[in-house]
């Protein structure tokens, strides 16, 4: 079930992500979802988890998006077993920590990302800071938002349920 | 907590909440290392998939630079071992092969010896046919070449058989020559298709020859004689100037040898008992390796006494 719930999630991400992709004129993205996914598995279900999700999203992203498979799969793995351990040693249970997790989380794959893609081709490494911080803020709301919805969807649903039977 | 009862089994009472305590506690503990090797083994992979798809410098794959230089020293060791062990067989096998190869050079090197042997006779013999061919020439009479196809046939008679006869023109006390001098004269009997020849050197019988001195024209007797060398010059006049070195040519008075033919040279010559000097003289020709003559085809004139065709007498 846990591991059905990471997978699906993985390819909700994908889908959605590359549909953004595809919007965009730049075709830059503003977010990366399956980014925020890894680290939601990794801080809700531990570093094994987050570690496989981020090779599995990473492996499919590079894949589909052409080039070097294994870079984005390597910066993303690393990420979510970070992410993992730190979940597990840190009470990671509130807002704000959740969303420090994120943008850091995006960071550190934009660093890992960027700092392997420039050893691969051989090139000084190129980490614009703008876009990086964006993009990792984006992350954090996403993230965030993503708990909010997993964590209070039940409940609000309950009460609604509830309200309605009482009248 | 009274950490000194664990493993106290009659504790019941501090046993059931102590034991999930530790296994929360050792649980971390546990799977910390199995989840490191984890991480690690995914990171490696990672490595290996991205090495396998980047290319260096030199354009060759990381992976594989990497791995070709990795298993460069094992593969050398490898190689070495296997060159090693094919060298052995090689040059145990090259060592049969040498030895077979080795047989067959020398059978060759044998045939060639045959053949180059044959060849050399071959040359020798068109020489001596040339050299035949020019005192032909040279000479004016009729002529015929024979082969000389036997020895000596009794001993102390140096007589030869020549492969002409009576049918080629061949008839008693005819001179014999060779391309190097006088060979003797042919005897009685005269076959059909051989005949004998009395060589010069035999002093058995009247072999001599009608002399003389290449430079005096001093004129003698040349016969055969017992010793080294096998010919002597006799009736010079102890007055003629005959040296050490001078050539003797036939001078045709004994009616059968040609005029002008060398029978040898001068190797002692001094003042004799009477009046004639002594002289030896060491001939043209190796008697014993006569191959190729020439018979002319004169008769002999009536200066040879009769009697005289019987080389020292009745053969021993």
């Amino acid at each position: 079930m846990k591991t059905a719930g990471v997978l699906l999630a993985l390819v909700v991400a994908l889908a959605v992500q590359t549909s953004l992709s595809g919007l965009t004129m730049t075709g830059a993205s503003m977010v990366n979802l399956v980014i925020v996914a890894v680290v939601y598995a990794a801080l809700v279900f531990g570093p094994i988890t987050g570690l496989m999700a981020g090779t599995a999203g990473g492996l499919a992203q590079d894949a589909l998006a052409g080039g070097i498979v294994g870079i984005g799969s390597l910066s993303k793995t690393i990420v979510g077993f970070l992410a993992g351990l730190l979940g597990a040693h840190f009470i990671v249970a509130q807002p704000l920590p959740r969303f420090v997790m994120f943008v850091s989380a995006s960071v550190v794959h934009e660093i890992c990302y960027q700092g392997l893609s420039a050893l691969v081709e051989v090139r000084p490494v190129r980490l614009p800071y703008g876009p990086v911080l964006t993009q990792a803020a984006i992350n954090g709301i996403v993230g965030l938002t993503a708990f909010f919805v997993v964590e209070r969807l039940p409940g609000a649903l309950q009460r609604r349920r509830a309200r309605r039977g009482r009248y | 907590m009274n950490v000194g009862n664990l493993g106290n089994p009659g504790n019941f009472g501090n046993e059931l909440p102590i034991v999930p305590l530790l296994e929360n506690i050792q649980r971390p503990t546990a799977t910390r290392p199995r989840t490191g090797l984890l991480f690690l083994a995914v990171v490696v992979g990672h490595v290996i998939l991205i090495s396998s798809q980047v290319q260096s410098r030199s354009g060759v794959p990381v992976l594989e630079g990497v791995t070709f230089g990795a298993f460069a020293r094992v593969q050398q060791g490898t190689s070495h071992a296997f060159k090693s062990v094919r060298n052995v067989w090689s040059n145990y096998v090259d060592l049969r092969g040498a030895r077979a190869e080795n047989d067959l050079l020398r059978s060759r090197v044998a045939d060639l010896e045959v053949r180059l042997q044959e060849q050399r006779a071959l040359a020798e013999r068109s020489g001596q046919l040339q050299a035949l061919l020019d005192l032909r020439q040279f000479v004016s009479v009729p002529t015929v070449a024979a082969d000389v196809i036997s020895g000596y046939v009794n001993p102390g008679v140096l007589t030869v058989t020549i492969d002409k006869g009576s049918s080629d023109g061949v008839q008693p006390n005819m001179a014999v020559l060779s391309s190097e001098g006088v060979v003797g004269r042919v005897i009685s009997p005269v076959a059909a298709h051989a005949a004998r020849v009395q060589l010069l050197i035999d002093h058995n019988g009247p072999a001599a020859a009608g002399a003389m001195t290449e430079r005096t024209r001093a004129g003698g007797m040349v016969v055969g004689k017992e010793g080294d060398p096998p010919l002597r010059m006799e009736f010079v006049s102890n007055l003629a100037d005959v040296k050490t070195g001078d050539v003797v040519l036939t001078s045709g008075a004994d009616g059968i040898y040609p005029r002008g033919f060398r029978i040898g040279w001068v190797e002692h010559s001094e003042r004799g008992d009477g009046l004639s000097l002594a002289i030896t003289v060491r001939p043209a020709i190796d008697f014993r390796s006569l191959d190729e003559v020439l018979v002319i085809l004169r008769e002999a004139r009536s200066a040879i006494p009769e009697g005289a065709n019987e080389p020292g007498g009745p053969a021993r």
